[in-house]
């Protein structure tokens, strides 16, 4: 039962090989033995600290007081082996872009091309072809493909699904459409609420009735099955949901039901809700198995096409999907269930941060990205980002939560605010100045593009401020047009305001930084969590400008720009775990607690998790996480608490109230003495790490040392809000700086398509991994 | 280049970030109170409300809650207990309560706790949260008591907490007085918790930025707010418009009448005319009447612009003392919501007028919450002194929403809430809870009055016990006999019914039994349509008979 135990004690045996240990023992300082057969994997055993129960049977909630990480090394098995050419590669397909990183002995090699949005794949063969060229690798080199696409999400978003309908218990046609029966926004008259993916003449109804144990009530009428298959056919229906009241519990009615539409409609897709989120709560599991149906031809087909191109071109290797909750599933789980690929973009930053966290040995870190609209925050605790059950798609306003469509399945949780270099700034009928939610884009984009645009943006103010330079933008691709900049600046903020030009930026930059770090506090709160003492991971075009400011909004004194932060998602795909989550309603009390149920759920769950991970990643190590949903009996919201893995007995139940005050306690400070605690749901979470080598990676290295500075740059001037006046400061290209140099704020160091800005007070120090580590003097 | 004035520019950028920052730390506030609380209205349905105040009394930053009754029933709380307790009088660590329903919120249900802040010994600000509780004792919720002696316990502003020691001897009062005391006293200790919190927050904001008191901030604030709604109001056109509503009300009918003057610099409302107060708990205290009135104006004028005495000083409300809508002690107002939620429909009625082409018409507005109680006291067959699995107690509210008015440019919303913010609960959520099955829960064709745009659909309802036994239903419908009203042209909606399912069709008020093996079945109203129907888009027509939700 106790797998943390074993896994420590097997630590040493299987530390292993000169060369690796000689590098484990660089970046962990321990002292390994040994020999390496092949290639090795990392895996920070503080992360399943989090799976498991300690001796005496109380959980560890979370590994807050560890400084020191642990690290193992697992001896590989024949599977992925990495040889000394061998590869793999992350491919990112984004609404823009679709990104490349190519690792070959842990360096990585990027590359990025435009989306081909009819068909994405063209793309992809593209950019696979010239990243061979520059690397002068072959097909065949690869050992694997990781990809993630946004393909899913923007077919849902646009309303480009199948034809798509849905079968659903007698007297609930409208499901899809009550929803909540609330609105998203309060004082909005004029508001509206998402349209169902599937039209009402298309949502049909059987007779059939389960009541809330999962016993029958009314039989299912298999001849009204027969005329609904006929109704499909009449109306060419691609893709069908099915959707009984509490399938959760008993699916036989839509396994019955699926069987009889297969019969009469051998090629259709069948989308069981009882499959693809088998939880309570009868809206939120219809809604995902409805979207899971109207984007499963369109994915299957365009999965099918791109591993046949990736054949054809002599990637004979297994190609994974990257999903929503940052593991990795093989093509066929995938085409099974495609509403997993939803938002996997942004979770593979999250990944990435993450992977920056472990290598730098930071406990509890605050992922920030910050892109042209939008910036994502996550909390990354022990190198595990945070994850939720629920994901809202196609949000009718983006930033509203409400106004979108409920997914219920595992994701990485993220904050996204309307906060990005090319969110506009105006000044409201108060005399406020607002940042977005509404972006200048790319085109026309900000004023100081140049490309007609007359709206003040965050860019605009960062370039006026002097954080961002004119000239080596976009790689030195496009000059910035500080004049218009100004121009328009002045316009729109600096008379309303009766302020100065730099002055008025200076409110922009500000208002921004203070948006995102309320988002961030208030995204903590909800979280139980708090932000002091964590590191700032930056990432994105934007984020190393507004970086500092906004860790020092947030009383965080130190900040990581890692290297490659411009296709984090990509590399985030290679780093990623072959990973499975699912999740089961149920109601236990723990006065009255069967574990029985309880074991036989888990089990459930657990073998066909585990059947998932072993088909992708085999002979690998595995790691289970069981958590249980639990709550006051009377309240609305749980909060998931870990169980052991293994059989629970009745006792359990006083180690199970004891966990739960725990995270009670560290989420709202108080207990309710006398109130009975009840179990609402379950959840199982499976991985397994995947080959991954870093030796390039050395971040902790050099970090103390202060090496000799680099050669300047150039000089430039930066705005200073507090003594109202530009100041010099010295400018650094990215490039020349070393692992080891230390150079004092205030400066600027260029990198590619950003500045990454060091103030007043603060160091930068370059790591090993060539990060940029910030920290307060 | 640089302005020598660049000193108050920057103390203005200062300023707007501590605007934002205070009204964060209240929202932040107000969801950590929706995650911890047992009551039901509170998570599903926000009804609470979290507050930053000056030490004049003056709400400076309000969380944007579910419920309109708390828009300014908490601005008008603090000074009322500022004035039992003077700043003099408070000392770090003191947090005071209150549930007066002429002090806050109008019905003894909702608690507020306000918790002063202190910088070097120095007042600073004060924190105020209300919230609905599970039960406060009396009779339960529901209208049916004939003063507010039998609707609970009443708790007068007092100290709930005096310099950190925590007043026991109230607590168990309150804990021997209330049917669930486990949850009520741990949501009360919860808002102490919060306001202690958000106290903190506030102070690492002020070392931020070196601050020692809140005065240029709050009087930036309101004076700002205030301005930008005498801009609203300046762009409206002047004069004064009438406006009346008859409810179906509990026993009789209930007329709402109210006249609305736009003047340069405010908008007054006065409800003189209305209903006298009714014997069942469904009146209004005047905090109350303000809050719901104020929020219809605010979804029209104004929007934008936060909640704080500022923005709320430019609006007054008045109603005749002795009506429906401004009653004194000891009259009952348990369920108070019933009228309130039709207040909106009234003011919005006057500013139509004035608006024609902003404003929506009617909408079902009260929600159908269906409340229902079986077991021992409603079954013989149960054993009350040996409950089996089978015969246990239950009381269940399920809440259902009709359609919505239809928009100057937009079909009404079918089967949401407006103006409460109710979520309803999910089916198997309901079904899980309490031996009930709900045979049908969707929207019923034909419920929206017609129109160029047409009102939002209501939806049929159909409830009924798992092993057939009666229940009690406790009735509280209305717009079963005055419809929902169109507008400019634009049908009505059709009003709802409350019937036994095959059956004899029953009162819309009142505690009624539901026979052994029979179903109750609602029919809920839909919203009025706006505009001439000839002008209907042919496609929209089209659209809406192939998805069978209008016959012609």
């Amino acid at each position: 039962m106790d797998r943390m135990v074993s896994l420590q004690g097997n630590l040493m045996a299987d530390i292993l090989s000169f060369g690796i240990a000689a590098f484990n023992s660089a970046l962990y300082g321990r002292k390994a033995t040994g020999r390496v057969p092949g290639l090795f994997d990392l895996q920070k055993t503080g992360m399943m600290v989090k799976s498991t129960y300690a001796g005496n049977g109380s959980s560890i909630q979370t590994c807050s007081t560890r400084t020191i990480p642990e690290y193992r090394v697992i001896q590989d098995e024949p599977g992925y082996l990495m040889s000394g050419e061998a590869i793999r590669i992350g491919i990112d397909t984004g609404g823009t872009f679709t990104d490349f990183a190519l690792s070959r002995d842990g360096v990585f090699h990027t590359t990025k091309i435009l989306t081909t949005h009819q068909a994405p794949e063209l793309a992809i063969m593209q950019g696979l072809d010239d990243l061979m060229k520059a690397t002068g690798c072959r097909p065949a080199d690869a050992e694997l493909i990781i990809h993630g696409t946004t393909l899913a999400t923007n077919a849902v978003i646009e309303h480009k699904g199948a034809r798509v309908a849905m079968l659903t218990t007698e007297g609930f046609r409208d499901v899809l459409e009550l929803g909540s029966e609330s609105r998203f926004d309060q004082y909005d008259l004029g508001l509206s609420k998402p349209a169902p993916l599937v039209p009402r003449q298309l949502r049909f109804t059987v007779s059939e009735r389960l009541a809330a144990d999962g016993s029958e009530l009314l039989p299912l009428d298999l001849a009204a099955i027969e005329q609904v298959a006929e109704e499909l056919k009449k109306h060419d229906i691609d893709s069908v949901a099915v959707c009984f009241l509490h399938s959760f519990i008993n699916p036989e009615h839509e396994e019955r039901a699926e069987q009889a539409l297969r019969k009469h409609l051998p090629g259709i897709y069948i989308s069981l809700s009882s499959r693809v989120a088998p939880e309570i709560r009868e809206y939120e599991r219809f809604s995902t198995t409805v979207a899971n149906a109207y984007i499963q031809p369109l994915m299957d087909s365009y999965l099918k096409r791109l591993r046949e191109g990736l054949k054809q071109a002599g990637f004979g290797c297994p190609l994974y999907m990257f999903v929503s909750n940052g593991g990795l599933v093989e093509v066929d789980v995938a085409r099974q269930f495609p509403i997993r690929l939803v938002e996997s973009g942004p979770a593979g930053g999250a990944v990435f941060a993450s992977h920056v966290a472990r290598i730098h040995q930071e406990d509890r870190i605050l992922s920030f990205d910050m892109g042209g609209t939008t910036a994502k925050i996550c909390l990354v605790d022990n190198a595990e980002p945070q994850k939720a059950t629920l994901f809202e798609m196609a949000r009718a306003h983006r930033f509203k939560q409400g106004s979108g469509l409920p997914a219920r399945i595992p994701v990485i949780e993220m904050v996204e605010i309307g906060a990005g270099g090319g969110s506009i700034a105006r000044v409201d009928s108060l005399g406020r100045i607002t940042t977005g939610p509404d972006s200048a884009g790319s085109e026309p984009g900000p004023a100081c593009y140049d490309l007609d645009g007359d709206e003040a943006t965050v860019t605009d103010a960062d370039l006026i401020l002097g954080r961002l330079e004119a000239e080596g933008f976009a790689d030195g691709s496009m000059r910035l047009n500080s004049e218009a900049a100004r121009q328009a600046v002045r316009d729109k903020l600096a008379v309303p305001l009766h302020m100065d030009i730099p002055l008025a930026a200076y409110g922009v930059a500000e208002i921004v930084e203070e948006d995102m770090a309320n988002a961030a506090r208030e995204h903590a709160t909800e979280s139980g969590k708090s932000l002091t003492g964590r590191t700032l991971v930056a990432f994105g075009g934007a984020a190393p400008l507004h970086a500092l400011s906004l860790a020092g909004k947030l009383g965080i004194k130190r900040v990581i720009v890692p290297a490659h932060a411009g296709v984090g998602s990509a590399i985030g795909f290679l780093l990623a775990p072959v990973a499975y989550e699912l999740a089961r309603s149920c109601h236990v009390r723990l006065t009255d607690f069967k574990p029985g149920v309880l074991n036989k759920l888990f089990k459930e769950m657990s073998e066909y998790a585990h059947g998932i991970v072993v088909s992708g990643a085999p002979g690998r190590e595995r790691t289970e996480i069981r958590q249980a949903q639990m709550r006051y009996i009377g309240q609305g919201y749980s909060i998931a608490v870990d169980v052991p893995v293994g059989e629970l007995l009745k006792n359990d139940a006083q180690s199970l109230q004891q966990a739960f005050d725990k995270a009670y306690i560290n989420l709202y400070s108080k207990l309710h003495d006398g109130v009975d605690v009840e179990i609402v749901g379950v959840s199982v979470s499976v991985s397994a790490h995947l080959v991954f080598a870093q030796p390039a990676e050395l971040a902790k290295t050099a970090v103390t040392a202060a090496g000799i500075p680099p050669e300047i740059d150039h000089g430039a001037t930066l705005f200073d809000a507090q003594a109202g006046a530009y100041a010099d400061v010295n400018v650094y290209s990215r490039h020349a700086l070393q692992p080891g140099n230390y150079i004092p704020g205030p400066i600027l160091v260029r990198d590619k398509g950003t500045t990454v800005m060091v103030p007043q007070g603060h160091a930068v120090t370059v790591a090993g991994d060539d990060s940029l580590i910030i920290e307060r003097e | 280049m640089i302005n020598k004035n660049f000193k108050s520019s920057l103390q203005h950028i200062e300023f707007q970030v501590i605007w934002r920052r205070l009204i964060s730390i209240v929202e932040d506030q107000a969801r950590t109170l929706m995650k911890t609380a047992f009551s039901p209205v509170v998570r599903e349905s926000g009804d609470l409300s979290a507050a930053v105040f000056d030490p004049q009394g003056r709400m400076l930053a309000q969380a944007i809650t579910g419920t309109p009754g708390h828009v300014n029933s908490t601005a008008a709380a603090v000074p009322h207990f500022l004035s039992e307790y003077p700043p003099a009088e408070l000392k770090p660590g003191d947090h005071l309560i209150t549930n007066d329903p002429w002090i806050a919120s109008g019905h003894l249900h909702d608690v507020t706790v306000v918790s002063p802040v202190f910088l070097a010994d120095r007042l600073i600000a004060l924190f105020a949260c209300t919230c609905h509780q599970l039960d406060i004792g009396g009779l339960g919720q529901g209208p049916d008591g004939k003063s507010v002696y039998e609707e609970g316990l009443y708790i007068p502003v007092m100290k709930l907490v005096d310099r950190g020691e925590v007043n026991q001897d109230l607590l168990r009062i309150i804990e021997g007085n209330v049917r669930t005391p486990y949850e009520v006293r741990g949501d009360i200790l919860s808002y102490v918790a919060a306001n202690e919190t958000s106290g903190v927050k506030l102070l690492d904001m002020m070392r931020e930025y070196g601050l020692d008191n809140l005065d240029y901030t709050g009087n930036e604030i309101i004076e700002r707010s205030r301005q930008g709604m005498l801009e609203e109001i300046r762009k409206l056109p002047k004069g004064t418009t009438h406006n009346s509503i008859t409810l179906d009300g509990y026993d009789k009918p209930v007329e709402i009448v109210c006249a609305l003057t736009v003047a340069d610099d405010e908008i007054s409302i006065d409800f003189a005319g209305s209903t006298e107060a009714s014997t069942k708990g469904i009146n209004l205290v005047l905090n109350y009447t303000q809050a719901y009135a104020n929020y219809g104006i605010r979804c029209v004028v104004g929007a934008h612009i936060p909640n704080n005495t500022g923005s709320l000083s430019p609006i007054k409300i008045s109603a005749p003392e002795g009506s429906i809508l401004n009653v004194q002690r000891p009259w009952p107002v348990c369920a108070r919501h019933i009228i309130g939620q039709f207040l909106p429909d009234a003011v919005m009625g006057c500013l139509a007028q004035l608006l024609p082409e902003k404003v929506p018409a009617e909408g079902a507005s009260s929600l159908w919450g269906v409340q229902i109680r079986g077991g021992p006291e409603v079954d013989a067959s149960c054993n009350y002194d040996n409950p089996s699995a089978d015969g246990r107690r239950y009381e269940m509210l399920i809440f259902n929403s009709g359609g919505t008015g239809a928009r100057p440019d937009q079909d009404g919303m079918s089967a949401t809430g407006f103006p409460s913010g109710v979520r309803a609960m999910p089916v198997e959520v309901v079904e899980n809870m309490g031996p009930v099955v709900i045979w049908r829960k969707e929207l019923l064709a034909d419920s929206c009055g017609a129109g160029k745009w047409r009102g939002g659909l209501g939806q049929v309802v159909e409830v009924g016990t798992i092993d057939e036994s009666p229940f009690l239903l406790f009735a509280m419908f209305d717009r079963t006999a005055n419809p929902a009203r169109g507008r400019m042209g634009g049908e009505d909606g059709k009003v709802g019914t409350v019937r036994v399912k095959h059956g004899k069709t029953l009162n819309p008020k009142g505690v009624q039994l539901i026979e052994p093996g029979q179903r109750l079945e609602l029919l809920l109203p839909g919203g009025g349509g706006f505009g001439d129907k000839g002008q209907r888009n042919a496609a929209h027509r089209e659209q809406d008979k192939l998805a069978s939700l209008v016959s012609d």
